[in-house]
Parts: structure tokens; sequence; C-alpha cells
């Protein structure tokens, strides 16, 4: 989903940022849509807090551009940037009310006393916290001193809200409803969020797209779904989601296919990818889930193997199988419908198969 | 049965000494706050309870002497803890949360440098200086110099206080369109208050208590409480000075009890 | 926080290095003036000539610091011997601080170790407790201790009144005297940074100690104080420095035999001495003497922070 109609809210030019002695982003370009629900994922230190801090205006650039709808912003203050934040300790003002806290923006914006009172009484019923108005952030609990902090950052109506891993001092359960009471907020407010996260599994289930950061570099940039099933390199696969990584040479391309060598003379054939020629060694990777197992061969690509180990993990069954003088395979099989379904046990000799397109392979 | 408890924190004899020291720190004032309300015009005799010399204090014969040295004292107290307060919570703010600058740790050994100096060679200092520069001694110098020493103790709370309080309230008022200036004065400054508030009290304490540098440059005639009272312990302890003391040593007990309050009530949490 | 920002997370930051050269100015200005020019100033004034009645008159001269440390006779034309009297002073006054000091941590460190060991709430009272006398006047403090320890004081009479002793003990005017009038006025400089490194102290190596066999008092020296010792050393220094140069306590509790170098000095100012270049000169050693123990603190201090991580 590339909307080309829909306008640019952020757009990223080349930005650099290096401390003394310590690069955090290398010449890094985005663009972010307008209304978009846009993801910065990626290990701690990867740059994407130093980059929404950039654009909250809170990190000077060192070099490079940041425009907000074609504006050039990377001189004005924060208090001058119609976008803001939401920070990973919400740093609400102890010693204001739930109230004032969320009125303090619009009145910092120039709205009377009573205006701004009156518009953060909204933003609060918006987020279901009316009754807690008069309450001191320390009164309220995780989840709802987080609902008081986006409140607050979106009652000025900001151009773009950033959400600095806003989630991540909350416990699974609330986290898991917050994700959705984000998404919903986004869709209400049109308005375009930045997510900042570490979590791929939130980064997938609430991005419209996702940009994946390691090293102050972009990895990768597309839809969740894109990314989750076409990682373009090895970091990409790795850090999104449960993958096999196998070593792999390339013996034969014909057709947009590729004729894959794992090793102990077992082949694969998946599609071939540009920059990867004939004899080149590089990684592919294939999701757990998109293989299953038989106990004979169903097509004349089965891998064939041993079963080594299951391991249960609730909703799935993980098992894992040593191929015969080859590499080593995690399958994922759903625990749904078990009375059909056949579990090999340790020791069985079995056979992995793929489904078409499943695996592919990984320019390093 | 239960076995013997090994306490591996606990010494023999160590709540005994604390006890001790508690009662020598504490015997010698709660001594001359009973002497204080003694009916006996001698110091050694016992000859009941009486409010004479609280009376004496404010009516009698040198009560016009104290009253002088008591208003001289606040008045320079109050004025010392509010200018070296202001000055001291702009500089913490330099320090703190002006990042990392050449002058900054020239700035905090300044800043330190009256704890530093033994207090009688401050107050040599001081009054060569007034003496070098042709300052005539008097009320105004008292003034100057207690600014000076004071400026440490207000620092000290106010500087501690402000880096308990994390830069993201700043950070998140600025991003909701505070200025600088407003993010100070509406997140910054009220947040920091407990801190200012006991550093102001210290140094209203550390100015009224201090007798050595004032001696040195007040001028003739001029006198605060502990220069009064010094004088006239020079002569032996009366009564009347005894009920002096208690009443200053207890407006001391209230402003520490008070600033110790305020310093508790984080309002951060 | 991620992103690896050098200057995040932490409290000190640049939100107002624009302005801290506005800010900064008043202090800088208050304490040039009237901290560090002053002792410009009495250097230099230690290197005049004296004026009879106090005060100086502007001609260089090494008088002051010859007249410390030598004794040229009476009409100053005897060959230079050792003057002994006023280095005497600084020797008497050195030792009085130091048994102060020891005093203090005799007392002291037993009694920030049990606050310490309180229940983490109780803490902040024990402490309050031990803290109060010091916002108490030192001068009343001093006057009260005078009071309380006179051969016909409150001390005596209820020592006589038990029965302990037959006749009053003469404490006042004794270098004890001056002692205790020490340890009274600086005892919490002494409580409180021993208290904060009992505090930090991590008691599972007390434990370890104790399942290998050592004794409580084996650990308490091989391996409690060890770790508190920066907080000790802290507490000696915070006593003796003030101590050193002190003047009420020797003034008022130690008579004149105990004379030490606060009185010295406070004498060529506004006792009969009147001999400023020569006051100066005493202030400046005392100083010296001074900044050589911070100094010396200051890099122990560093050097054991560096060796503990």
């Amino acid at each position: 989903m590339v909307p080309e109609e829909q306008s640019i809210a952020i757009d990223v030019r080349d930005a650099v940022k290096r401390y003394d002695d310590f690069t955090a982003l290398k010449k890094l370009s985005l663009s972010i849509m307008d209304n978009e629900f846009f993801t910065l994922l990626g290990p701690s230190g990867c740059g994407k807090t130093t980059l929404l801090r950039m654009i909250a205006g809170f990190e000077n650039v060192t070099e490079g551009e940041i425009f907000l709808f074609g504006e050039e912003i990377k001189n004005l203050p924060p208090y001058q940037r119609p976008v803001n934040t939401v920070f990973q300790n919400y740093a609400l003002f102890p010693h204001m009310t739930v109230l004032d806290n969320v009125a303090f923006g619009l009145e910092m914006r120039g709205s009377s006393k009573s205006e701004a009172r009156k518009g953060a009484g909204e933003m609060l019923e918006l987020v279901q916290l009316t009754q807690f108005a008069n309450r001191k952030p320390s009164q309220l609990s995780g989840g709802q001193q987080q609902r008081v902090a986006l409140a607050r950052a979106l009652a000025p109506r900001p151009k773009v809200l950033l959400l600095d891993e806003p989630l991540s001092a909350l416990d699974l359960k609330l986290r898991k409803a917050m994700q959705l009471e984000l998404k919903h907020l986004q869709r209400e407010t049109g308005i375009t969020f930045i997510f900042v996260t570490h979590d791929q599994e939130e980064a997938l289930t609430m991005s419209d797209r996702i940009a994946v950061m390691s090293d102050g570099e972009l990895q990768q940039l597309g839809a969740a779904k894109d990314i989750y099933e076409r990682p373009r390199n090895m970091f990409v696969a790795d850090f999104i989601g449960e993958t096999n990584l196998l070593e792999v040479s390339v013996d034969k391309i014909a057709n947009g296919r590729a004729v894959c060598h794992l090793g102990g003379g077992h082949e694969l054939t998946c599609n071939s990818v540009e920059g990867i020629g004939v004899g080149s060694k590089v990684h592919m990777s294939v999701r757990p889930e998109r293989l299953f197992i038989s106990a004979t061969p169903v097509e004349n690509e089965s891998l064939k193997g041993r079963v080594k180990e299951n391991i249960f993990i609730g909703t799935d069954i993980s098992t894992l199988i040593n191929l015969v003088d080859g590499p080593e395979f995690i399958v994922r099989t759903s625990n749904s419908d078990r009375g059909n379904k056949r579990i090999f046990e340790p020791g069985n000799e079995v056979f992995v198969n793929m489904e078409m397109g499943a695996a592919r392979l990984l320019i390093d | 049965m239960a076995s013997r408890s090994y306490d591996i924190k606990s010494y023999t004899g160590f709540k005994f000494i604390t006890l001790a020291c508690l009662v020598i720190l504490y015997a010698p004032l709660v001594v001359v706050t009973i002497y204080s309300f003694n009916a006996s015009k001698s110091i050694t005799v016992w000859e009941g309870l009486s409010l004479r010399w609280y009376v004496d204090v404010f009516v009698g014969p040198e009560s016009e002497k104290f009253k002088l040295a008591a208003m001289n004292s606040f008045v320079i107290a109050i004025i010392a803890a509010t200018v070296s307060t202001t000055i001291a919570t702009l500089a913490a703010t330099a320090v703190v949360r002006g990042g990392n600058f050449r002058l900054r740790t020239a700035s905090l050994g300044l800043i330190s440098l009256p704890l530093m100096v033994p207090e009688i060679v401050t107050a040599v200092a001081t009054l060569i200086f007034f003496n070098a520069i042709g300052f005539d001694r008097g009320l105004m110098t008292i003034l100057m110099a207690h600014i000076a020493f004071c400026i440490p103790f207000a620092y000290l709370p106010i500087s501690a206080r402000m880096q308990g309080i994390e830069d993201t309230y700043e950070q998140a008022a600025m991003d909701l369109y505070a200025t600088k200036r407003q993010a100070f004065t509406r997140i910054l400054l009220p947040l920091m208050m407990p801190g200012i508030i006991s550093g102001f009290l210290l140094a209203f304490i550390v100015s009224l208590d201090d007798f050595i540098i004032t001696n040195f440059v007040k001028g003739a005639g001029v006198e605060t409480l502990p220069t009064a009272i010094f004088g006239a312990v020079k002569q032996g302890i009366k009564p009347n000075i005894m009920a002096i003391s208690t009443m200053l040593l207890g407006l001391s007990v209230i402003m520490v009890t008070i600033s110790y309050f305020i310093s508790k009530s984080d309002n951060t949490k | 926080m991620t992103g690896g920002a050098p200057n995040s997370g932490g409290a000190t930051t640049d939100t107002y290095a624009k302005a801290r050269t506005w800010l900064l100015m008043p202090a800088w200005l208050v304490l040039l003036v009237l901290s560090l020019t002053p002792v410009a100033l009495m250097l230099v004034y230690s290197f005049l000539t004296k004026e009879f009645r106090g005060g100086v008159i502007w001609d260089f001269s090494l008088a002051a610091y010859d007249q410390f440390f030598f004794d040229r006779g009476l009409f100053g034309d005897e060959p230079a011997r050792i003057e002994w009297t006023y280095i005497g002073i600084f020797w008497r006054s050195i030792w009085q601080a130091g048994a102060a000091t020891v005093l203090s941590l005799l007392i002291g460190f037993p009694t920030a170790y049990f606050i310490a060991t309180r229940p983490e709430k109780a803490r902040p009272i024990w402490v309050f407790l031990v803290t109060i006398p010091y916002w108490v006047n030192l001068l009343i403090r001093t006057v009260s201790m005078k009071f309380l320890l006179r051969d016909q004081g409150p001390l005596n009479d209820f020592l006589m009144f038990t029965g302990l002793i037959d006749s009053p003990i003469h404490i006042i005017n004794t270098n004890f005297a001056v002692q205790l009038g020490l340890f009274y006025s600086y005892l919490p400089f002494m409580v409180l940074p021993i208290y904060a490194a009992v505090e930090r102290y991590n008691f599972t190596l007390s434990e370890a100690a104790a399942d290998l066999y050592a004794s409580k008092w084996v650990t308490l020296r091989r391996i409690l104080l060890p770790a508190v010792k920066p907080g000790v050393v802290a507490g000696c220094i915070l006593v003796f420095v003030p101590s050193l140069g002190s003047f009420l306590a020797p003034d008022l509790l130690g008579g004149a035999k105990n004379f030490m170098i606060g009185s010295l000095i406070e004498e060529q100012f506004k006792g009969n001495a009147g001999n400023w270049p020569f006051g100066a000169a005493a202030s400046m050693i005392l100083l010296t003497l001074v900044l050589i123990i911070l100094i010396m603190f200051t890099r122990q201090q560093a050097k054991s922070n560096k060796a503990g991580g």
C-alpha cells in the first residue's frame, strides 16, 4: 500500500546524528505519509529514539533535513513544532492535576485558561478519564497515566503524534488492550502517529507501515505484512518473528526461480532475487509456520529428516527436525485440530515440506 | 524450640552508644532550657519555676540592647537568606541544567569555597577586604559577608533537588509549546520548591547563628544576637542569657523541623 | 532509553545551556568579590608591615612570618632561633582537633551504624534527631556545655547527688572540655557520611563472611570497615578541619591555658595584640594546612572511587 494521493507528513532526508565519538544515525531518509500509523522498529541503540527526538526537536540534526508537511523544521525549537510526544515514562507534571496537565499545551498555544480546560475536558472524555480530572497523576494507575499522557499530547491537535515506547511500562494484558485503543484513536483523530518500539509483535499488530532500523540505518521499510513475509535481509528476517535461517549456495537460476543447495544433498527452489547470482553463498529464510511435516514425501522437494524434539507452546507445537546430513529445521504446527493431525515423536523419520513461495533468499 | 536468632547486623553496645550520644547532644540544651525557668537570681541554686527571666529579656535593663540585636539579626538573616537563595537557585539551574561547560567545575568550586575555608579565615579575609577598600564596618558589611557564606548552604538542597527532577518534564512542557522560560517558571520552579524552601531555611539559620564572621566584620557598637550574647557571657552566664538562648534554640528547632517535613514531602511522586 | 544518546536519561542536561552565563553571573560576582578576593587580599596583607593599633602600612615585609617561626630576642638583634610559641599553639590545635575527631569517631561510628541498620522508614527520624542540635546556634550550644560542666554545674550536682563522687570533678578549662566542645560542635559531620556509607553497604557481604566462619567483630573489621572507609575518612576530615580553626569551644571551655589557632588569630584583630599582618600570616598558614588536608582527601577519595569501580 503506497498511497500516492496522500501527502507526506514527515520527510527525513539524509539525516545524520553524530555525538562526540558515536554516530547514532547514518544518512537516513524516509517519508511518513499523512494519516498513517507508522512504526520505527529496532533493537535498543538502533537510533529509533534519536530519530524521534530529532523530529520532536530535542536533538539537533548534525546533517540533513527534516520536513513537516513541506516545511523545514530542523531549526525550530520543540515549542514551535506542531508535533507532540507521548513520553516513555509519560512525564506527567506531578504538581498539576490531570486536567491541568491536559490543558497545558492548549494554554501554551494561547488559549485562555477556561478554553484550555474545556478542551482538556473533551480530551479526557475521549480517553474515558473524566472522573479523574482533579486527581494528581500519582493517584492514577499506570494504564490511566498512559491515557492521560495520550490525551495531553493529543489535546493541542498536533499534526503528528510521536510515541516513544509508551507501552513498555505496562503489563502484557494492558499492553494488548492499549495497542488496540491506540490504533482506534489514530483512526478516529486522523492524526499521523509515529510509534517507536523494540517489540516486533507490537509493531506488526498496530502499524500501517514499519521502518526496521539497526545501527543507525534503515534496514527495510514497508507494510507490516510485507516486512514479515518478504524480509529483505538477514537482520530483518531474524529480528521480525521466528525463522529458519539457512546457509545455502545457489546452484541454478532459470525463469525467475533459483535452485539452492542446503548441504547434505538437500535442495530447495525459491524465487530468485536480483543481485544474487549462480554460485553465491547466501542465507535463506523460511518461516516455521509455512512448513509442514509428513510421514512420506509429498512432492519431489520433500526434505528427509528425523524428529529431535517437540516443544509445546500453547497455540502451536514447535518441532525440531534434523535433516539427514543437513541443517536443523523448526516447524510450527497449529495446535487447533489435533484429532486429524499426527504428532511425530522424537526419533521418527519424517519429511519436511514447504508451501510455495515460503523460502526467501536474503541479501546480507 | 525456636533457634537463637543471629542478627548479622546488630552489634552489642552500639545501641547503648547511640543513646549515650543522644544524651550528650541533648543534655546541655535541656539543662539550659530548664534553668531558664529558674526563679533564682543565681544560676547555681534552683528556687522553683518562674518566667521572670523571660520577662526580664523583654522589659529588663538590658532589653533595649537585646531587642536591637535581635532586630539586626533577623533583618540580616531574612535578607541574606532571600538573596543567597535566589543566587543559588539561578546557579543550580546553570550547573545542573546547563550541560557540560568549561567553567562548570570552577563554578562548583567557587560555590563551595565558603565551606572549605575555615570560618575564622573567612572572617579575617572579609575584615581585611572591607579595610582594604575602605568600606565602613556596620550592618551592611555583616549583610554582605552573610550573603556570601550562605550561598553554599542554600545551594546544596536546591541542586540536590534539581538533580532528582527528570528533565523529561521540561521536555514535555516544551513539546506542549511552552518556551524555555515558561518551562522554567511553570514546571521546574514549582517542582524545585521544596528544595528552595529548605535552602532558604538553612541559609536563614546559618545567618542567624553566625558569630565568628559577624564578630569580625561588625562595626563598633553594632550587635547581632550572637555577638550580644557572647559579650554578655564573657561576664559570666546570667539567667536572662539562658532565657534568650532557650528562645533562639526553640526557633532553630522549629525551623529545622519545618525544613525536614518540607523536604520529605516529595511532590514528584 | 534507546538511541545511546550520551546526554539523555540523566538529570544533568543542557536545557538552559544558553542562559547559563547569566544564571551564574550573580553567584560568580558575589563569591569572587566576597570570598575569593578577600582571601587573596589576606595573602597580600600577610606580607605588609603592621600598624600599631590595628591595620597595616603598605610596605612589603616578611616580619609576620619571621615572627611566627623565629625568635630574634627582645630587640631583634640576636641570632634567630626557632620560635616555639606559635608552632606550639598550632601543634596543640592539631592535637586537640585530632582528639576531638577520635572522640567523634568512637561515638559517631556506632551511632551512624546503628541508625543505618534501623528499618528504612525509621532512619530519617534518627538522622533528624542527631542533626537537630547542630542547627542550634553554636554559641548557645557551647555556652550550654559550659553551663552544664561548671564545677557547681548540674552535671557535678547530679554526680554528687547520686553519690558517685564526693567533690566536684573539674572539667571546665581542661583539654578534655575543649575536646568535648568540639565533639559537640561537629558530631553530625561524622555521623552523616558514615551513615550514608553503611546504608549503601551490601549486607550480603557480611553474611558471606559469617558463612565462611568469620565472627561478628572480624566481619566488622575485615569486611565492613574497608567497605565504608571512604565515609569514615570523610567524616574525620569534616570534623577535623573545622575543629582546627574553631574559636568558640577553646575560648569558652578551654580558658587561657588552652589557647588554639582560632584564638591566636582573633587576638590579632579583636584583642590587644593588634597585629594584622601576623594574624593574616597565621590565617594563611592555617588555610594552607587545611587545603593540604582537603587535597589529600580528594585524591584519596578519587582513588578509592576508581578502585571501587
